[in-house]
């Protein structure tokens, strides 16, 4: 433990807080500065995040074990002072979302982050909020960094404006504020029910609640856990999410396809941490409902695939498919399905952010009418000083052959979506479905889910294709759009990233089972943060 | 005590939802508003409620923490103070943005066909 490899951890949050508060003090003129900043500050944390992800999964320092990693923020001992917690999940997290950033905001530069003010700051202040929900020990700092991704996202669902944008973010921004409520209200109840809000010493503590108290507990964990759901869009709390996510710019949506994940992360780190098999009379008391929930947003997003008419609110459905697999999963649990359902949640993610960002330039072809204009009319005066007068060309070569490569990423993302082999989509849908055989009985909870799964790959492919054939294969009279490489590029990486998940799949599945052996382990968790040596204290 | 902070807590709760599911933007924001006092309320109330205790321990010696109130819930409700406050704040903007955009206050940005 010594050394800046100590206080890495923290660069995730503080970095982008740092340089998202720097770029507000220049103005949109100089924009080539702020891409280069907020480049380059995304491109560093995916290298922050691959060093954490070594650090966790081979120790530092001296210690070569694979142990969480506790940052005790003000050097305050755990259960009173704040800490950061990095360990096998949350790295993976990290990875995951500084990789969909770098991709999206480069894909961003081709247009997106013209057609608004301030949307780089908005962008790098998003990546701090998620971050900081990754990396947190305690649940009141989780309301915290939540606030912070979310209030940068309604900045970033407005981006761009226009009356689509404009009121689909009204209905974004009450349903989340209201849901905070609601996580307000679960944390109040945690606390009264155990009076401590730390995440290492509420699982100690939580066995030992009396019985009387049980009650105000669950009550508290349930309504904690419904904000969390509406923020991962189960059924019925996730009519919002399709439109919402259909009106934001391809850049954003492509991020926020993460930010679903981040409800899904804190389920998942409970659900283990608070209410595992050896919480005493509290373990496992969602998990059926958690299962039945997963299951009828699966449906809904699977008659909400084959209803789309757009190729927008195909994926919005698709995301709502993606939460109810990996919530279904997470209530019924174990060892290699939790693995399993790790692999799918970072294949689905890098998949539907890549579809975002494809589905733009294949429909920029169509005759109908732009719905969401990439550029709208500024509602407020003071929004655009400093703006500049007139728009520069598209940066980048404009490379030919536009609609073979925009096809060939499409039904790559396709067969990916709809979970075909030999893409990563079908290896991470294979494994959850083997590991469901594995159990010693397989009960019908289980072949619902093997059934719902397989249905939702086959809406999947019914309506991408059904999309892909009306507007790829339908001869345009006008000549295809031009394609910048800007745009290319993070598609290809994308998509190249999920090339190596599927070749790579033995060392990552090691490594997802390690994450879930990780989850599984309490009390390791438990102790290194309750007894993470404070900086100065000789380690004995 | 105890009867009039749940009698404020549900007052609040019930006018806020009550606000909250009308069609009008402003009457939404202000049942937010409503309900986002009821919480800090609450949460104020998850501490135990105690008067004439200061939450504050001075640097005298050892104390008898039964003596002071919990200091957590309040430095929760600051925290969830400012944030709601800021949040109704972009809310605000976002409602003023529609109004200008579609015309009228409903949440829908369109009329109700009556």
């Amino acid at each position: 433990m010594s050394g800046w490899m100590h206080h890495l951890i923290v660069a995730p949050i503080v970095l982008p807080l740092a340089i998202s508060a720097l770029l507000l003090a220049f103005d949109e003129r100089r924009r080539a500065l702020k891409r280069v900043f907020s480049l380059a500050t995304v491109g560093a944390l995916i290298g922050i995040s691959i060093i954490l992800l070594w650090q966790v999964s081979h120790g530092v320092g001296a210690s070569p074990v694979a142990a969480p990693h506790v940052y005790l923020l003000g050097n305050w001992p755990a259960p009173f002072g704040i800490v950061l917690v990095a360990d096998h999940l949350s790295v993976l997290m990290l990875l995951l979302t500084s990789l969909l950033g770098f991709t999206a905001l480069f894909y961003a530069m081709a247009r997106w982050d013209r057609s608004g003010p301030r949307f780089h700051v908005l962008f790098l202040l998003l990546l701090t909020g998620i971050n900081g929900a990754f990396l947190t020990g305690d649940i009141f700092n989780l309301f915290v960094f939540f606030e912070v991704l979310l209030a940068a996202s309604y900045g970033l669902i407005l981006h761009g404006a226009g009356t689509e944008r404009t009121s689909a973010s009204l209905h974004y921004i009450t349903i989340n504020i209201a849901a905070s409520l609601l996580f307000l209200i679960g944390v109040a109840m945690i606390y009264a029910a155990t009076g401590t809000l730390n995440m290492a010493d509420l699982a100690e503590r939580i066995p030992l609640v009396p019985a009387a108290d049980l009650a105000l507990l669950e009550s508290g964990a349930a309504v904690l856990g419904t904000a969390f759901l509406v923020k991962s869009g189960i059924w019925p709390l996730s009519f919002w999410l399709s439109r919402t996510y259909a009106a934001a710019a391809p850049p954003v949506a492509a991020l926020f396809a993460v930010m679903t994940k981040v409800g899904i992360y804190i389920i998942l780190r409970l659900s283990w941490l608070l209410f595992g098999d050896t919480s005493g009379e509290a373990a496992g008391f969602a998990d059926n409902w958690l299962i039945w929930s997963g299951f009828a947003t699966m449906l809904f997003g699977t008659i909400g695939i084959l209803s789309a008419r757009t190729l927008t609110r195909v994926a919005g459905h698709y995301v709502l498919v993606s939460s109810g697999t990996l919530l279904a999963a997470i209530g019924i649990g174990g060892h290699a399905l939790t693995a399993a359902l790790l692999f799918y949640l970072v294949s689905s993610t890098l998949a539907i952010a890549a579809l975002y960002l494809i589905i733009e330039p294949v429909e920029r072809n169509t005759d109908e009418e732009d719905v969401v204009a990439g550029v709208a009319e500024p509602v407020f005066d003071d929004e655009y000083t400093g703006a500049p007068e007139e728009e520069e060309d598209e940066i980048g070569i404009v490379i030919p052959g536009t609609i073979a490569i925009l096809g060939g990423g499409f039904i790559f993302c396709t067969l990916l979506l709809g979970g075909l082999p030999p893409l990563s989509g079908f290896i991470a849908k294979f494994a959850i479905i083997d590991a469901l055989f594995r159990h010693a009985t397989i009960t019908p909870t289980s072949w619902l889910l093997i059934g719902l799964i397989i249905c939702s790959g086959l809406a999947t492919l019914i309506g991408l294709t059904r999309a892909g054939i009306d507007l790829l294969w339908t001869p345009a009279e006008d000549t295809p759009p031009p394609l910048s490489i800007i745009e290319v590029a993070p598609i290809g990486l994308l998509l190249a990233t999920c090339l190596a998940l599927m070749v790579g799949a033995g060392p990552i599945f090691l490594y997802m089972e390690k994450t879930a052996g990780a989850l599984g382990d309490r009390s390791a968790y438990v102790e290194a943060v309750l007894k993470a040596p404070r900086a100065g204290e000789i380690q004995p | 005590m105890e009867i009039v902070l749940a009698l404020a807590i549900g007052t609040l709760t019930a006018s806020g939802l009550w606000l909250l599911f009308r069609p009008r933007t402003f009457q939404v924001v202000l049942g937010l508003s409503l309900l986002s006092y009821a919480v800090n309320l609450f949460i104020l109330a998850a501490g135990r409620l105690r008067t004439d205790a200061p939450p504050v321990i001075g640097r005298e010696g050892t104390v008898d923490p039964a003596l002071y109130a919990d200091p957590v819930p309040q430095a929760l409700v600051l925290t969830a103070i400012v944030i709601s406050f800021a949040t109704t704040a972009l809310l605000l903007v976002v409602l003023l943005a529609s109004r200008g955009l579609t015309g009228t206050d409903h949440v829908d940005g369109e009329e109700e066909e009556s």
